[in-house]
């Protein structure tokens, strides 16, 4: 008898649960399916989530008439470049405040921490007069180097966070061995903490990735990422929903497949260790 | 020996990271403040003049700093009050057992993942579109007006999409904190009768306090800065109905070319955020002595 209640109930969360994150998917979803439609189809006054006639000529269109592949390439370089760097600066110091901690090591988190709080437009003006005049503007050199800057801290946070966990005593016992500090880092911190690095990695690729602040406003044509490059369809309506739908698609299944991997180290990161 | 050799070499690791953040901080801060005191627009170069408090007497007297102060607050409560409610009941439901619990928790969380430009045209085209939208279309259907979202209500379609983006973020980190109850306390409850009420204002909510804290203050700061989704979908109109702060300084220095204008809207916009940031670096700060 309670065993029957309890499948009732749990029959019944279920079907909530579904109807309401059906709900939430449900634009992702739509656009996947208006991106296999004819235009005409698109913007139907009755529209149909499954019975029309697939087709592919969206993705041909947009791959035809714009330099996807360039914005994609684009996207490609400024978040895994950027990553790639900011692991190469943040690994050290994470490394340093995690095992040889001072009494500074936390102050010194903190103000890092602080810089991820100062709002873009606080700097806005220099950053973009300083790319003018440096030859930065639209070029992918240029906004390598600001998303490194801007995702830093996150990198430095999340890594500390991850090599705390490490016992000081394994690192001691290579120390006793005779490694030096850069033998310790690379052969016995890298391959014990690989697993959060990795996470690491991955979550500033999926930040960098869908940034659209600096990308939006130091970008033309050259150096634009996918984030520029869609918001170049926000021109005045027109029969143009399945194009979009198809360029969208384009532009967030990669990082979606991605972020889907990554979702325990996006609580973790993007609350600084505030809730595991 | 080998200790002061290591804690020096461990300062040496630090440098790269401290002088990048530093010099990333400090130089365009210092820049936008020593710009905010001068009589300064980009289409007359040389013609740069110290002049005080000027900029921030106009930005501050401005009514449109006051509709956009005002929106922004708007947007940023908005969305908490949204994403808090809704997060917090998503994080119930998903705690429960239920069957394809991973499945959701993916249609859940994809929102996130979904950068803001292709959100907020999805949203403005595909589905608030007041011709061809689908809440167009299921209005229709009704027999009713559709609703023309951006000219009507623009503050509040940003608002909508803005939350949807953020739901899946707050969804999660309560999730995560759920998760950690004690479920004997639960079960001790229930055998002294608490309902379900009392059960959620009385254990759970206490338990969740410091994640909420951390969504909100987390939120607050991303939330402050929204910019994509403004200007893809209204360009801050009609009027300035629909621009925050943000979005008016970028107007003002990049649009207008009013560096010294834009300078001082920047700093003001520094001062606001780091109101919010004392509250967090407090949060923060506790938990690291844990």
């Amino acid at each position: 008898m309670a065993n029957n209640n309890s499948i009732k109930t749990k029959l019944i969360y279920t079907f909530i649960a579904w109807t309401i994150s059906g709900l939430i998917f449900f634009p992702i979803l739509w656009t996947l399916i208006t991106s296999f439609k004819t235009e005409a189809e698109a913007i139907s006054a009755s529209p149909s989530l499954f019975m029309f006639d697939w087709t592919l000529e969206n993705y041909e269109d947009v791959l035809a008439r714009s330099p996807y592949f360039n914005h994609f390439w684009n996207s490609i370089v400024i978040s895994i470049g950027s990553s790639i760097l900011g692991l190469l600066i943040a690994i050290p110091a994470a490394w340093s405040m995690a095992f040889v901690q001072t009494k500074r090591t936390k102050n010194l988190l903190m103000w890092m921490l602080s810089t991820k709080m100062l709002p873009p437009v606080g700097v806005l003006i220099p950053i973009y007069l300083l790319f003018r005049d440096f030859g930065l503007l639209d070029t992918k050199v240029g906004l390598v180097i600001v998303m490194t800057l801007i995702n830093l801290p996150i990198m430095v946070w999340m890594l500390y966070t991850y090599f705390r966990e490490i016992p000081n005593e394994v690192l001691e016992a290579a120390r006793m061995d005779g490694a030096s500090i850069g033998e310790e880092i690379l052969y016995v911190l890298l391959p014990i903490a690989l697993p959060g690095i990795a996470s690491t990695l991955l979550l500033n690729v999926i930040l960098a990735w869908n940034e659209a602040f600096w990308t939006l406003i130091l970008t033309a044509a050259n150096a634009a990422p996918l984030t520029a490059f869609i918001a170049s369809y926000s021109s005045p309506e027109g029969l143009f929903y399945a194009k979009l739908s198809a360029a969208s698609a384009m532009a967030i299944v990669p990082i979606l497949i991605l972020g889907w991997f990554s979702q325990k180290q996006l609580v973790r990161g993007l609350s600084f260790g505030a809730v595991k | 020996m080998a200790t002061t050799n290591s804690r020096a070499l461990a300062r040496l690791m630090l440098v790269p990271s401290v002088v990048l953040l530093l010099a990333w901080m400090l130089v365009p801060l210092c820049m936008t403040l020593y710009f905010s005191f001068l009589d300064y627009n980009l289409l007359s170069p040389g013609t740069e003049e110290f002049i005080g408090f000027m900029n921030y007497e106009f930005f501050l007297t401005d009514p449109a700093f006051f509709e956009s102060f005002f929106n922004t607050l708007l947007l940023v409560g908005g969305v908490l009050l949204i994403t808090l409610g809704g997060g917090i009941g998503l994080a119930i439901l998903l705690d429960q057992a239920i069957w394809g619990r991973n499945y959701v928790r993916i249609m859940v969380l994809a929102p996130f993942f979904v950068m803001p430009t292709v959100s907020a045209l999805v949203w403005k085209n595909m589905l608030m579109n007041p011709v061809n939208g689908l809440f167009a279309h299921f209005a229709n259907w009704l027999g009713m007006t559709p609703i023309d979202f951006f000219a009507q209500i623009p503050l509040l379609s940003i608002i909508v999409i803005v939350s949807w983006q953020w739901l899946p973020f707050a969804a999660l980190i309560l999730l995560t904190a759920i998760q950690s109850l004690d479920r004997e306390q639960l079960e001790a409850a229930d055998l002294d009768g608490a309902g379900p009420f009392s059960k959620f204002y009385y254990i759970v909510l206490p338990h969740l306090s410091r994640a909420i804290t951390a969504v909100i203050l987390i939120e607050t700061i991303f939330l402050l800065s929204i910019f994509a989704e403004i200007l893809v979908t209204t360009s801050g109109g009609p009027g300035y109905a629909s621009t925050n702060i943000t979005y008016l300084i970028y107007t003002q220095s990049l649009l207008q070319f009013d560096v010294g204008g834009g300078s001082a809207g920047g700093i003001v916009a520094v001062i606001i955020a780091n109101i919010v940031a004392i509250f967090l670096m407090r949060l923060i700060g506790k938990n690291l002595e844990d």
